[in-house]
């Protein structure tokens, strides 16, 4: 397994994100069992660390740059911001 | 035995993608494609924000209609979407290693990957239009329909692009170029990316 330093990692480092990615893929089942605000919000905050990692790591923003790992980190912020204001809204 | 230092040796065989951590900030792939992901993000963005308000509106309904829902369908199709999206990284690291022809059953699997999630998308809305589903039965399920429909195209779409680019890596022209190889696959990241807040927010959320 070669140990270069890529733009997209390495093969150790994507077997790596993709097993954590799956584990807060189950986290996210087990977790919806319950519900309430606060629940919503601990979903929205592991949707938005699931989110960072495919657009820093898979799709090398970490690389881009300040201005397009903020563009997206910042759509991802902001689209669970309003989802979280909502929900709260409407509990 | 110590490899020899990796970028002069990567440069030396004609590859351009290789980063070290010094390296000047790139944009992994087309910068139109990035634009065109951008106004995607936005479009799915205010899909999103409005199906959250309507909830709040009609929490009940939206309660409801979401319990009908199979989680672990959902779930599965996260782990599908996943899954792609790391074998595709996968092929790009293959082909960025000079290994074009054999990382194109990486890409292989991405497309099993993307393929099951539309086998399971499209039994779940069998399911619900036997159970006479439909976009007119409640305000919940027009939004679950066209939302998750909305990301189904997508997801096809991204198939489409995933087997041209397969094809790309059978007969290793990406070796020079890697801008093709890095587009597409950011592209279905984004199809992915789009799907983690989706998942949660239509499956589990209540």
């Amino acid at each position: 397994m070669s140990s270069t330093e890529h733009a997209h990692g390495t093969p150790l480092r994507t077997l790596c994100l993709w097993s954590a990615l799956v584990g807060a893929t189950l986290a996210t089942l087990f977790l919806g069992e319950r519900g309430g605000s606060l629940m919503a919000v601990a979903l929205l905050l592991i949707a938005i660390l699931k989110g960072s990692v495919v657009a820093l790591e898979f799709m090398a923003l970490r690389h881009a740059g300040m201005l397009w790992c903020g563009l997206v980190i910042g759509w991802l912020l902001l689209v669970c911001s309003l989802i979280a204001f909502a929900y709260w809204k409407g509990a | 035995m110590r490899p020899p230092p990796a970028l002069p040796r990567l440069r030396a065989m004609g590859h351009d993608t290789t980063l070290t951590a010094d390296s000047t900030p790139r944009l992994s792939g087309d910068l139109a494609v990035w634009f065109f992901i951008l106004a995607e993000l936005l479009a799915f963005g205010v899909f999103f924000a409005a199906y959250a308000f309507a909830r709040m509106r009609h929490r009940e309904l939206f309660d409801a209609g979401q319990a009908l829902l199979d989680r672990n369908t959902g779930a599965l199709n996260t782990i599908l979407l996943l899954s792609g999206s790391a074998l595709v990284v996968r092929a790009v690291q293959g082909n960025q290693r000079g290994e074009g022809r054999r990382s194109a059953r990486w890409m292989l699997g991405a497309m099993a990957c993307g393929l099951l999630f539309v086998g399971l998308k499209a039994s779940e809305y069998a399911a619900a239009f036997a159970a006479g589903i439909s976009l007119s039965s409640s305000l919940f399920h027009m939004f679950y329909l066209s939302l998750t429909f909305f990301h189904f195209m997508h997801v096809i779409l991204g198939l489409v692009v995933l087997a041209v680019l397969w094809q790309g890596l059978r007969q290793d022209r990406y070796r020079q170029d890697a801008n093709p190889l890095e587009s597409g696959a950011a592209y279905w990241h984004m199809v992915d990316l789009v799907w983690l807040i989706l998942f949660p927010l239509v499956y589990v959320i209540h």
